[in-house]
């Protein structure tokens, strides 16, 4: 039941808005607006009560066991949360004056410079609102740096094609053209189909490493080298630096430019989709145009530093420089961390990778680089019982939720058939991934004895498997009063 | 060790589960040149009562400044259930609803907040949320140029009186693709676009034209007469708006003959906190015809395998992860939490809770304005209503007046200055419902103070630095 069906007419949430008449003063009568919007009129508690129990109908890190394959879903500190919701910091304007901003320019000028020794970059900008848009900003340096050397033509960038979509659909918002390199059997890029692809038309190189394969690009120096022989740059997507945190570091294997996901590596919420917020590194060629603003720091104090400070940044990438609340989050579990706290967080979620990869294979399940080292996440492939039983990827995650488990990544990297890309992190015991290995188990039997079980799950969720072609097909995206809903379960809601 | 639960035991069982010697020897495929011997700079970790003590005194030394900025962030009071319920794990905790089985929360909460948010824009249809309004106006100026096919140009006329952060972020994220901003300056007097500044443009290829409601100095545009204008002329329109006024206001879905075609803006009024800059949340709705052209997540209803109402993101070949390099934007994340917290706080407000917000605001506006009429050496710079900001002209140098009243406690307002050479000396204030005549009576009071000082010596108060 939604929202708008509790509703009665004329019913407030008292004591929460300002009990004056509603006055327009000065404003003319045609400026106005006539008609009420569509909101509910509920009480207070009702709106509790609908929310709260909306958010029982979502499986969460605080709930279940979600290994969901380059998110990196780890436990959310609740310090983090309270500590960045400290009055003093939500009550602070982003245009404050400059003295009274100093705790909060702090704690960013703090975490810009532990985020510039965990990564080996020289400077780093917090501006960025999200991965894609650090990939952005990347790209855009990338793009202003061969311009302004007289290099326009310089417009092609070569990416894995095991990347994630936000690479190619970024390079093309730079103004720049995609071309895909391919990946080897073993899940490294294939170094020799990309020497012949670098040229004069080489602008850079995206990539993740380890890879979105779940795999470290072994021979990273040498494509580095290739790259840069060409005169193209290096930009390294940090979505998979959980697994290499204060154990090897982008800018020691030639990137020139990167961006971390914050709220994968470093724990701050994913939100239902977000907030993210990236943190962007670049080495000395790209420094004269890093995003601003960034906090510079000049004796004691700290200020912005903006475009009078950096003439040739690629400019802003948000109103007000970044996602404040989830830096604060990032710098609090830093500093909880710590140097050696980080460095164990590569260590642990490697450990579990590598367990529960070993634990899949025990149970017969295949590897997509099987005889490959886990990095912090790794690949099964359901290829076999696919053909064998038609029990698709997509029918094992279904079926996983019954057992508990948010799924893991499904269909994606897109060169795995039929794959399920598993990312247990560091914060799972190992009686939780010992559980996770027995439901995928039993699930395998269940797809032998009779596939129907997992064709018709979930059977244990709010809701059973959804139909998508609907949802596309018969557009309904808003709810209208006239919109009489039997389908409705008014039990639950 | 902080969030990591292993045992020693656990450990030595695992490791012989997989076959290694040592936690270290799972790293061996990295090489060993690049391998580091741990981080130098970092600090050491600290317990979480000792983080606690430095963030409350990093808090403290930034908290608690009587605060009359806007320029696009607005203070307001959110319920306090609005963020308890908002960080309550299965909210704050979970993923992107990919999975919509185990997401129907997260799925019906966005349903509900796209209901909303369209009917409070009057559009047919909104997206789950983009990153901020500046982010959300510069995705629908590259939206514009994808639907209006009519237009060849890639030509958007921007006001003057838009957020100059915003045209700024707009420049950056749409300059790649050929996309031309030109600004439509204001009329001096009214702070206004001109139906006369827009002749030159008459019968020309424009993709589409940017209406800010209110206007970055708080005025009201003839939002009805440039809508047309614009239409008339094979345009289409972009409203950029703040969402509590258009409670009050005449909402973009209602101007003109048409309405307008794409209705965008920050969302941070509706439930989030100043909070520094965000997180924040850029809404967009459009026309139900072009919403395939949309970017970011939208939900839409569907039903299970038992027919039974549910909701799924829909829509996603527009997006990214499917559509690779042919997507319509490169945006994956949105901002789900704090659509999260403004979907409760506008159905705690309801409609008329946000319209006695507006209300309030509108009348505290007025309120300052009316008690600044007595200072000498004070003026309102431009005529006519605005809603909850003003653009006050002062005789002195507006960076010594911010300074000297953050010194006694006050965030006395934005100095446009800077962006606008044609406003020198002039400050944008902000009175929001928030604001008790007690504190309206303390801003003037000390404005007044430091303006008789300044013309006196310049700037004779020092800024207390932390």
């Amino acid at each position: 039941m939604l929202i708008f069906e509790k509703s009665s007419t004329g019913r407030q949430a008292g004591g929460q808005a300002p009990a004056n008449q509603i006055e327009a003063g000065d404003i003319p009568a045609s400026m106005l607006r006539k008609d009420k919007p569509t909101l509910p009129e509920v009480s207070e508690l009702q709106a509790v009560r609908h929310y709260t129990q909306l958010s029982q109908k979502n499986y969460s890190i605080d709930t279940q066991f979600y290994p969901l394959g380059s998110c990196t879903m780890k436990y959310n500190p609740r310090a983090c949360n309270s500590l960045a919701m400290l009055p003093g910091f939500l009550g602070r304007h982003p245009l404050n004056q400059n003295s009274v901003s100093q705790g909060y320019l702090g704690c960013l000028y703090e975490l810009q410079e532990i985020l510039a020794d965990v990564t080996g970059m020289r400077k780093i900008s917090l501006a960025g609102m999200a991965g894609a848009q650090g990939e952005f900003a990347g790209m855009s340096m990338i793009r202003a740096y061969h311009q302004a050397r007289g290099d326009d033509n310089r417009t092609e960038v070569l990416v894995p094609d095991a990347a994630h979509g936000t690479n190619p659909a970024t390079a093309i918002m730079c103004g720049m053209k995609v071309r895909e390199i391919p990946t080897n059997k073993k899940g490294d890029v294939d170094l020799e189909v990309l020497r012949t692809m670098v040229g004069p038309q080489t602008a850079g190189l995206m990539l993740t490493n380890p890879s979105t394969l779940g795999v470290f690009e072994r021979r990273i120096m040498e494509i580095s080298k290739t790259i840069h022989e060409a005169g193209g740059l290096l930009y390294y997507d940090g979505a998979n630096l959980n697994a290499i945190l204060g154990k090897a570091r982008p800018g020691d294997m030639g990137f020139d430019v990167i961006h971390l996901n914050l709220h994968k590596t470093f724990s701050t919420p994913h939100g239902g989709g977000g907030p993210g917020a990236a943190a962007i590194g670049v080495g000395e060629r790209l420094e004269p145009y890093l995003p601003v603003p960034h906090v510079v720091k000049e004796g004691e104090d700290c200020r912005w530093a903006d475009e009078n400070d950096i003439p040739d940044t690629i400019g802003r990438l948000s109103a007000f420089g970044g996602n404040a609340g989830v830096l604060l989050r990032a710098y609090v579990y830093i500093r909880m961390l710590g140097r050696e706290g980080m460095q164990r967080v590569a260590e642990f979620a490697t450990l579990n990778a590598n367990y529960l990869m070993k634990r899949m294979k025990e149970n017969g399940f295949d590897l997509a680089f099987d005889g490959r080292r886990a990095t912090h996440e790794f690949i099964v492939t359901l290829k076999r019982q696919a053909k064998e039983h038609d029990a698709t990827a997509m029918d094992y995650a279904k079926r996983l939720l019954d057992y508990g488990h948010h799924a893991p990544t499904t269909y994606f990297p897109l060169l795995v058939p039929e794959c399920l890309l598993i990312e247990p992190t560091e914060t799972e015991d190992k009686d939780t991934l010992d559980n996770f290995a027995n439901a995928m188990r039993l699930i395998d039997e269940e797809a032998r004895m009779n596939v129907e079980t997992l064709k018709t799950a979930p059977v244990s969720t709010p809701l059973r498997r959804v139909d998508d072609v609907k949802a596309a097909r018969e557009l309904n995206l808003i709810w209208r009063p006239d919109q009489i809903d039997e389908q409705a379960d008014n039990k639950v809601a | 060790m902080p969030f990591i639960p292993h045992t020693e035991e656990d450990v030595r069982q695992m490791l012989e589960v997989i076959g290694a010697g040592s936690i270290d020897e799972l790293f061996d495929e990295i090489p060993a040149d690049l391998r580091i011997d741990g981080l130098k700079k970092a600090p050491p970790g600290i317990s979480e009562m000792e983080i606690s003590r430095i963030m409350r005194e990093r808090a403290a030394q930034d908290g608690g400044a009587l605060n009359f900025i806007g320029a696009g962030a607005y203070e307001h009071h959110i319920p306090a259930a609005v963020w308890e319920i908002t960080t309550r794990g299965e909210f704050y905790s979970a993923y992107t609803p990919y999975q919509a089985e185990a997401s129907q929360g997260t799925l019906q909460l966005l349903y509900e907040y796209q209901t909303m948010i369209a009917s409070l824009m009057g559009m047919e249809v909104s997206n789950a949320s983009l990153y901020d309004g500046a982010t959300a106006l510069a995705e629908a100026i590259l939206m514009s140029v994808r639907v209006n096919r009519k237009s060849s140009s890639r030509r958007v006329l921007v006001p003057g009186a838009l957020h100059p952060i915003y045209r700024k972020v707009v420049h950056t994220l749409t300059h790649r693709q050929g996309i031309e901003l030109v600004e439509i300056p204001f009329n001096q007097k009214t702070g206004l676009i001109d139906m006369a500044t827009l002749e030159p443009w008459q019968n020309q290829d424009n993709t589409a034209v940017v209406i800010n409601q209110p206007n970055f100095f708080g005025q009201l545009e003839a939002a009805d007469q440039i809508t047309d204008w614009a239409h008339a002329n094979q345009s289409m329109v972009i409203a950029v708006v703040n969402p509590l006024a258009m409670s009050l206001l005449k909402p973009p879905g209602q101007w003109g003959k048409q309405g307008a075609d794409i209705a965008c803006g920050e969302g941070q009024p509706l439930g989030a906190p100043l909070s520094s800059g965000g997180p924040y949340y850029g809404f967009m709705t459009c026309r139900q015809a072009i919403v395939r052209q949309m970017p970011g997540r939208i939900v839409g209803k569907t039903v299970d395998m038992d027919g039974k109402s549910g909701y799924a993101l829909t829509l996603q070949a527009r997006e990214q992860h499917i559509r690779r390099s042919k997507a319509t934007s490169n945006i994956c994340t949105n901002q789900g939490l704090v659509v999260t917290a403004s979907t409760i706080y506008m159905s705690i407000m309801g409609a008329k809770g946000l319209q006695q917000v507006a209300s309030a605001c509108h009348s505290n506006q007025r309120k300052l304005v009316a008690e600044l009429q007595n200072i000498s050496g004070v003026r309102v710079r431009f005529s006519g209503p605005a809603f909850h900001e003003v653009v006050l002209e002062l005789d002195c140098e507006i960076s010594g007046v911010l300074r000297s009243m953050s010194a006694h406690g006050i965030q006395a307002g934005y100095d446009l200055s800077d962006e606008y050479p044609d406003l020198k000396g002039c400050l944008l204030v902000c009175a929001t419902e928030t604001k008790t005549n007690a504190d309206i009576k303390r801003y003037v009071e000390l404005l007044e103070r430091v303006i008789r000082l300044q013309s006196e010596v310049p700037c004779p108060v020092k800024p207390k630095l932390s």
